[in-house]
């Protein structure tokens, strides 16, 4: 397969393979004209994203600005009801400096909802011609981002589609790719055989402590990350869960560790650290699937290999979803929504090394503006909530 | 397809069904041939020798959790029989793997 992918050229020299105008709102009560200022493009890269809380939160800020900043963006619209919390002004001049179009309507001082959602749609209109103006250039496997998760696990996905996605990690990151795995919570029991991966004894420490926190936490919560249906799809612990979520980082050496909104400053294999530090203040680390695809792109992932086995047929705002299905039941279940049939494995149809390198290919296709079935389907799933981080230390991430 | 259970590594006491398997359905086991006595759902576990009450559960030649009694050869292996050393197991009625079809 010929690379040659053509980037959205952005000013801080990233580059990005959509080209999208988001609109954010900043508290739950601006979502609703947010989203209808969106309902307004139907057909047309326009994206809802949003935090709904009313209190100030320093990660959802940076998370916030990271990804209104993202390469994939290329404007942005926020909508503020006037009385939250939610720095607009930090956000917008983030935005501004970054050369991007930006425009922050206050619902209280815009007429109310019908006003606001009219200049939305004006300003959106306006911005969707700028945006296709932006320089397009090309771009290489080495200038990708590239993150995975596994959600709606079961005992294929540690089998067939999470090795599978490990292989094609092993295949861009040889390729010079950035690529970040995730959820410390899942690799409980993982930690020592991780840490030995590290390209640096430190970094080693680094990655063993961050399970360790991962599994105070969750012992805190009185529950493991483990859904019900893990278990009906046949995962019985935490740990069997674990050692097969672990499988889909291959067999890279491990360049660094990463939290959400830290970019990798090179290619390379990484790990986010996705539990909150401190004392357990607001809950779940991630209450759900989408939380964490907002953390990996919030990191610049340009688009997220998703594995599953009980069926999930989520997509994201910003980034492409690829979907890898570990289970050839699901996979002839909901076809219409899966971009690869890693069941062939478990069926002895085709080797981890053969889909590994279908799901490598596809991910240079979709780099080339090949749409995936979530993006097909119109999905573009966000959420954003509450957490508390530290700094990262100085023994995570590599020397540039 | 070949066998239809997966031993993933030659140190595991579990092996993983590939596809689900019926009652009756034949498997070898490390003491011999073996008829199963209930359905296994397609990535369920069952013991591949007996397992003693306490003894780890190794899969992917690596420990996914421990026995909390006696397990016999050929039966199925999940999160009645076996516990994490880490945090306990959330499931609903559905966890044995044979009821899925009905929400589906």
């Amino acid at each position: 397969m010929t690379e040659e992918i053509t980037g959205y050229l952005r000013s801080d020299g990233r580059k990005g393979i959509r080209n999208s105008v988001v609109v954010a709102y900043l508290v739950e009560c601006a979502h609703f004209v947010a989203s209808k200022i969106v309902a307004g493009f139907d057909g047309e890269d326009v994206q809802l994203i949003g935090f709904p809380g009313c209190f100030p939160n320093e990660y959802a800020a940076r998370v916030m600005e990271q990804l209104c900043t993202h390469p994939n963006v290329g404007a942005v619209l926020f909508v503020s009801l006037g009385c939250e919390s939610f720095d607009k002004v930090r956000v917008s001049t983030a935005v501004k400096n970054s050369g991007r179009p930006v425009e922050t309507l206050v619902i209280q001082k815009s007429g109310g909802t019908a006003s606001t959602v009219q200049s939305g749609r004006d300003w959106v209109q306006n911005a969707l011609d700028q945006v296709a103006k932006v320089d397009r250039v090309p771009m290489g496997v080495h200038e990708l981002v590239i993150g995975t998760i596994c959600g709606g696990s079961d005992g294929t996905s540690g089998i067939s589609g999470n090795p599978a996605a490990g292989r094609a990690f092993d295949l861009l990151i040889g390729e010079g790719a950035a690529c970040i795995f995730e959820e410390t919570g899942e690799m409980i029991s993982c930690e020592d055989i991780m840490a030995e991966r590290a390209v640096t004894p430190e970094l080693g420490e680094e990655l063993r402590a961050a399970v360790q926190k991962a599994e105070r936490y969750y012992d805190t919560l009185g529950y493991g990350s483990f859904a019900a249906g893990n278990a009906a799809g046949g995962l019985s612990t935490i740990e069997e869960k674990s050692l097969g979520a672990y499988v889909k980082s291959g067999d890279s050496r491990i360049s660094g560790l990463i939290k959400p909104g830290d970019v990798p400053p090179k290619g390379g294999l990484y790990l986010m650290d996705v539990v909150p530090d401190g004392e357990v203040r607001f809950g779940f680390p991630n209450i759900s699937d989408n939380a964490e695809i907002v953390e990996m792109i919030a990191s610049g992932a340009h688009l997220t290999l998703f594995v599953t086995g009980r069926g999930s047929v989520v997509g994201s705002a910003i980034s492409p979803v690829i979907k890898i299905c570990a289970n050839p039941d699901t996979y002839r279940a909901l076809s219409g929504d899966m971009d690869v049939n890693a069941g062939d494995i478990i069926e002895g149809r085709r080797t981890i090394d053969e889909v590994g390198q279908e799901i490598r290919d596809l991910v240079v296709s979709v780099a080339k503006g090949a749409e995936t079935k979530s993006e097909a389907l119109g999905h573009r799933e966000f959420i954003l909530t509450y957490k508390t981080f530290e700094p990262i230390g100085p023994s995570c991430l590599p020397a540039v | 397809m070949s066998a239809p259970f997966l031993h993933l590594h030659p140190n595991d006491n579990v092996l993983v069904a590939r596809s689900t398997a019926p009652e009756g359905a034949k498997v070898v086991l490390e003491g011999g041939p073996f008829v199963l006595t209930q359905p296994i759902p397609l990535a369920h576990k069952i013991a591949y020798r007996d397992i003693a009450a306490g003894e780890r559960i190794l899969k992917y030649g690596m420990p996914i959790g421990i026995a909390t009694q006696d397990i016999p050869a050929g039966a199925h292996v999940h999160i009645h029989n076996i516990r994490s050393a880490y945090t306990a197991t959330y499931a609903l009625d559905d966890a044995n793997g044979l009821n899925q079809g009905e929400t589906k």
